[in-house]
């Protein structure tokens, strides 16, 4: 409990740094936290006909999802081959067995690197692009259009990406693969490690226990990454300066609730 | 008749409308004007629903909306047509697109048919070769256009405009008043425009309601807006000399 408690603490005081407010507002995050949960509220109320959410959905996946599949391909393969080369370098000792490369490889990548690491810049990827996007549609008084016109905007808006967001733990498969490929070409290309090795380590006490723990993390942070930066980009006030602020905004806080999340899912699943 | 009783909105310490009462009548053009920050905004997004009043009763045809039930606040927003200061049209949608966004969201029409009405109302704002375009790729004007287009398809019972010229040319501000009107008139619809245009309230302005400072300072028609000893009003409309020649001249052969 202790624990708990300070990491709370450190957390409270460290986040006052992390936004752009120079002193501490615990009612300000306080309201937000409401203010966040009755949006939700909102979004899963009174939806649009299923006819032009079916179109809206098929956007969003192309937009949040397939979009992404090129940064998060890229990224994952290039940083397996890093993991790998520098567990390779950090073993000096000759009786530290050669498929342990591979080992760490995987439980890195599968672990923290894919669901977790890919879900911070997807935070600035897909995060922003939400902000922005629909925090363009408010100073354009777009919003208020659909407001009038009787449609829930909220539900509009925000259901299609939650919707599309459910195929991100594919991506996530797909950047475990790849970082794991990475791995393996960095390990063998570069003579680190044989190919034989290499799987060997991949294949050592495997646990299906935690591409489990892996995909249950990423399902929560899917959700995350849709409806925080739509938080900030929904409520936000002003002209297109503002809109750039409540992007940042916006990444620092999806950033902050995934690692809290990640932490307390952790605990929860493995501790 | 949409009938406005006593209406009263603060936000925080900043009390915006203080007890306004007027009344909007059928077939007419009804215009408020006033200074910046005088409530005109504030006025016309709570006839919307957009603000919810803290004191006071908006009531359309004698329905009060404030105590409607959600699904009948639903219903009479689908009489409603609105066309914003800046057209507030969707970027992501072509201009046909956006005229028949309404139709797809609250009407059971078959798709030739949403099309034909979509025809129907892009002939009548005279927008005719752009339904392909997107709104970046069309003028100013012709966004207002669309966006009169989109305000009316669904056959609206009452239109709101909040600025519907500004940032035009006077020959295309002209265009669109006299568009506004001639709508109001054939459809026989209740029209309220905000609007700062000294021109729009000389060329269409059927009935004028002068806010200033949250409270209604004057009211009546583009006749009696000439006649009117009221300071606050001669101060505002006829601040330019140009105005004030016009005026006198309009005395002087009455």
């Amino acid at each position: 409990m202790i624990i708990i408690k300070v990491i709370v603490i450190i957390l409270l005081l460290s986040i006052q740094f992390l936004d752009d407010k120079p002193y501490f507002y615990p009612m300000i995050y306080i309201e937000n936290l409401g203010r966040y949960f009755a949006m939700l509220r909102k979004v899963f109320s009174k939806p649009v006909k299923w006819l032009i959410l079916k179109d809206l959905i098929l956007k969003e996946m192309n937009d949040l999802i397939n979009n992404s599949l090129g940064i998060v391909a890229f990224i994952s393969f290039f940083v397996g081959g890093v993991v790998t080369i520098q567990t390779a370098l950090n073993i000096d000792n000759p009786f530290i067995p050669k498929y342990l490369i591979g080992f760490a490889t995987r439980q890195s990548i599968i672990l923290e690197f894919a669901p977790t690491f890919v879900s911070i810049i997807m935070a600035g990827k897909v995060g922003s692009f939400i902000t922005s996007s629909i925090g363009t549609m408010r100073v354009t008084e777009q919003i208020d259009a659909l407001d009038v016109m009787g449609v829930n905007s909220l539900n509009y808006l925000v259901f299609p990406k939650i919707v599309a967001m459910s195929l991100y733990p594919f991506l996530i498969a797909i950047g475990m693969f790849l970082g794991i490929l990475g791995g393996w070409t960095a390990g063998v290309v570069g003579g680190l490690t044989s190919s034989e090795a290499f799987t060997t380590g991949l294949q050592m006490d495997f646990k299906t226990y935690h591409i489990a723990y892996a995909f249950i993390k990423t399902v929560v942070f899917s959700f995350v990454l849709a409806t925080v930066p739509a938080f900030y980009g929904y409520y936000m006030k002003g002209g297109a300066l503002e809109v750039g602020r409540a992007s940042t905004t916006a990444f620092v806080w999806t950033s902050i609730v995934i690692i809290v999340l990640n932490f307390i899912l952790t605990q929860l699943i493995l501790g | 008749m949409i009938e406005v009783n006593n209406l009263h909105k603060s936000f925080g310490d900043n009390h915006v409308l203080k007890g306004i009462s007027t009344t909007f009548e059928k077939g007419k053009t009804n215009l408020i004007i006033g200074q910046s920050g005088s409530g005109k905004t504030v006025f016309l997004k709570s006839l919307l629903g957009i603000f919810e009043p803290d004191e006071g009763t908006i009531s359309f045809d004698g329905k009060i909306y404030s105590e409607l039930e959600e699904n009948e606040k639903r219903e009479l927003r689908t009489e409603l047509g609105m066309v914003f200061q800046g057209s507030a049209l969707f970027d992501s949608m072509t201009v046909e697109e956006n005229v028949m966004f309404p139709l797809k969201m609250f009407s059971n029409q078959s798709k030739s048919e949403m099309a034909d009405r979509v025809d129907f109302v892009l002939k009548r704002v005279n927008l005719l070769d752009a339904e392909k375009r997107y709104p970046s790729e069309i003028s100013g004007g012709m966004q207002k256009r669309v966006a009169i287009a989109r305000a009316i398809v669904m056959n609206p019972k009452y239109l709101f405009c909040d600025e519907p010229n500004s940032g035009l040319d006077p020959k295309t501000a002209i265009l669109i008043d006299n568009l506004i009107q001639e709508i109001t008139d054939e459809y026989q619809i209740i029209t309220v425009i905000n609007s700062h245009d000294m021109n729009s309230v000389m060329e269409i302005g059927e009935k004028i309601v002068f806010l200033k400072d949250g409270i209604k300072a004057w009211e009546g028609t583009n006749k009696e807006i000439f006649k009117t000893d009221n300071e606050a009003v001669t101060d505002f409309v006829y601040s330019s000399n140009l105005f004030k020649k016009v005026r006198q001249a309009y005395i002087d052969e009455n």
